[in-house]
């Protein structure tokens, strides 16, 4: 093949290139752009106009009863055993502050009312204390980055939802939630977790678990709102998230939270 | 102290099914490396094994997506990943990385077998004959220029199919080394861990199938191959070794919040899988045994079933890798506080049986491809004349 080119046709070919590369990385830039889209997503932004939801679980008030865990499951058609939960609570009993002993449990729930709390610990106990989970809800959430088809994602005002149309049950954000908040919903096979109510706080309600706490351990509030109660709280309290060092920015903030809760 | 899980993990999410499935794409990656060690880098003494190498990798990469399939929950949105993606999962970029090193495989395949395929048209037997024209999706050009054509193109997706071979297995191990949620496995060396594991669970792949293959055939080994194999496979296991112990001696030394746990894990749990056949029987082993016979003086034979015996060591370790991370992955408690219990169970979902029954699958196809083509008659003039243009690093069974 003959290979040779003119000088004519090199100058030709070569101010082809000149002049086409920038048309051709404009547009290219353009698709990464696009590609990059759902990055969006995981980045926090906010409108003003939109409701700034918050929680707040006050661990010094939380009693353990479990009121919450059964109110969320019978509101969600979260299944019953023990193993899938959207929110569940948690027995740290502290010995001495060399050896933070930590023993939790979660309420079983069994729908007769009566709960199963193990009470097998015979040492020295320092102090006790319950500490309330649920989906923080985190501003750069793993799972919304994870998901392959984006069937999980966070909402306009920073809610992460799953869709369950799109779910494929690959279980990658299961294993990408720090927290152990995710879990396949074993009769639909796609994953499921807590929407702090979503179906409730967008017509102005409490989520479910808020609503039945009887201590009022739990407080949710938009940080919109003047009125809400968050502001007080946020202003007297020294408040902590869980596992800051991951970088999820949650949005469930801790009253009280002890050190080796996690 | 009694240990702790959060309620939601007492569902272990990835089974049996995930561990298989970078075994099997590791697969893929080793054999396909050594099919260009010979195409590109011109390593003849690899010969004998490179077209049967191709086969292998297109045998396992095959079933590589199964497992995935099988494992989801809902099988019939698979194509969702490729119809509309997230891209910033990495996950999503499975079917595309995955097509695309499909097509370079099956087009290289073809290549190389073409020749084959177009003379099996004249056979005698019906059913060969339609298979064959069918192989040959028609073209049956066979003239000087032809084959020469045929050469450069297996030279050219031999290339292209290096950088894609790592980019398959790299990116398995971005899966896992990217959750940082998890402590065992966020690793930025978890990509090049899987990686190197692959080439050499690959290596080993095709020297124990190579093995068998000439015992069935009844045809002598070609010594100069396997040991030529041998040696690389020696040389990679050490790298191998090098990067997963300096990961867990890192952890160990760095002793960060996780390493309680994770300690807890790989000696206690997983001692046996992870410190006994991982390291110990799936390394050291088979890298002395490996290294003894370049210093002492055996018989071909005794030689030949003791490489057998290590690369048949170096899967089964390369198997306790991938079962290691996937599995102990999930042992481990988020909270930090426990590390569970995994034993699959025998049939059903995620079960020995399934994951067994996928493991045997590409070796019949394997078995049925070379059937249809066979891998193992000697190529008309190999790309030799291609391969002299470049450098040599062997210096050819003549030494």
């Amino acid at each position: 093949m003959n290979t040779d080119i003119s000088r004519r046709e090199f100058i030709k070919f070569a101010g082809i290139g000149l002049l086409g590369a920038p048309v051709l990385m404009r547009g290219l830039s353009g698709v990464i752009e696009n590609a990059l889209g759902p990055w969006q997503a995981v980045q926090p932004q906010r409108s003003p106009a939109l409701p700034n939801w918050q929680f707040i679980v006050d661990i010094k008030k939380c009693i353990g009863c479990g009121q919450c865990v059964k109110a969320c499951k019978v509101e969600n058609d979260v299944p019953p055993e023990p193993q899938y939960n959207r929110t569940w609570i948690e027995r740290y009993s502290i010995d001495s502050l060399e050896e933070a002993r930590v023993e939790s449990y979660v309420p079983n729930i069994n729908f007769n009312g009566s709960q199963h709390l193990s009470n097998t610990h015979n040492g020295n106990i320092t102090k006790s204390f319950f500490v309330p989970k649920l989906c923080n809800q985190c501003q750069r959430p793993p799972c919304v980055q994870v998901c392959p088809v984006g069937a999980t994602y966070s909402t306009a005002e920073g809610i992460v939802l799953v869709n369950r149309k799109a779910c494929v049950g690959c279980r990658y954000c299961i294993q990408a939630c720090p927290y152990g908040a995710r879990f396949l919903d074993p009769r639909l096979r796609v994953a499921d977790k807590c929407t702090w109510c979503y179906h409730r706080i967008v017509r102005g309600l409490l989520p479910a678990c808020v609503e039945v706490c009887p201590t009022g351990a739990r407080v949710f509030g938009d940080l919109n709102d003047p009125e809400s109660p968050l502001h007080k709280i946020i202003a007297a309290e020294t408040l902590g998230v869980l596992k800051p060092d991951v970088g999820t920015e949650p949005k469930v903030y801790y009253i009280g939270l002890e050190r080796g809760v996690r | 102290m009694p240990e702790f899980f959060y309620p939601n993990e007492a569902v272990l999410e990835w089974d049996s099914l995930i561990v298989i499935y970078p075994y099997i794409t590791g697969l893929v990656a080793g054999a396909f490396i050594v099919s260009s060690l010979y195409h590109v880098f011109g390593l003849t003494r690899l010969q004998p094994v490179a077209r049967f190498s191709l086969l292998v990798s297109l045998a396992f990469l095959l079933v590589c997506p199964l497992p995935l399939l099988l494992h989801l929950g809902r099988p019939e949105r698979a194509l969702e990943m490729f119809l509309r993606p997230n891209l910033l999962s990495a996950m999503s970029g499975f079917g595309y990385i995955w097509l695309t090193y499909l097509l370079i495989v099956v087009a290289e395949t073809w290549l190389v077998f073409r020749a084959d395929i177009v003379r099996g048209i004249e056979s005698s037997s019906q059913l060969r004959r339609t298979v064959y024209s069918l192989l040959s999706l028609g073209i049956r050009d066979l003239s000087e220029t032809a084959l020469t054509g045929d050469k450069k193109l297996v030279r050219l997706f031999a290339l292209v199919g290096i950088p894609a071979a790592c980019l398959l297995h790299g990116y398995v191990g971005f899966i896992f080394g990217a959750v940082k949620a998890n402590p065992w496995w966020s690793t930025p060396l978890m990509p090049i861990i899987f990686l190197v594991s692959a080439i050499v669970s690959g290596i080993a792949l095709l020297m124990a199938l190579y093995v068998v293959a000439m015992k069935i055939r009844r045809k002598p080994l070609d010594h100069d191959c396997l040991h030529f194999l041998a040696l690389w496979l020696g040389g990679l296991l050490t790298v191998a070794l090098a990067l997963e112990g300096l990961e867990v001696l890192t952890m160990y030394y760095e002793s960060e919040e996780s390493w309680g746990a994770i300690s807890e894990l790989i000696v206690g749990r997983l001692a046996i899988s992870y410190f006994g056949i991982q390291f110990l029987l799936g390394s050291i082993v088979p890298i002395l045994l490996l290294g003894s016979l370049e210093i002492t003086r055996v018989r071909e034979t005794v030689s030949a079933r003791l490489r057998f015996l290590a690369s048949i060591l170096v899967l089964v370790g390369v198997f306790a890798m991938r079962w290691n991370v996937v599995i102990g992955g999930q042992l481990l408690s988020k909270s930090l506080r426990g590390v569970g219990n995994y034993t699959p169970p025998l049939f059903g979902e995620g079960s020995v049986v399934m994951a067994g029954a996928l493991l045997l699958l590409p070796f019949l196809i394997l078995a049925v491809m070379s059937f249809t083509v066979s891998p193992w008659q000697p190529q008309t003039q190999p790309t030799v004349d291609l391969a002299d243009r470049w450098p040599r690093f062997s210096p050819g069974r003549s030494s």
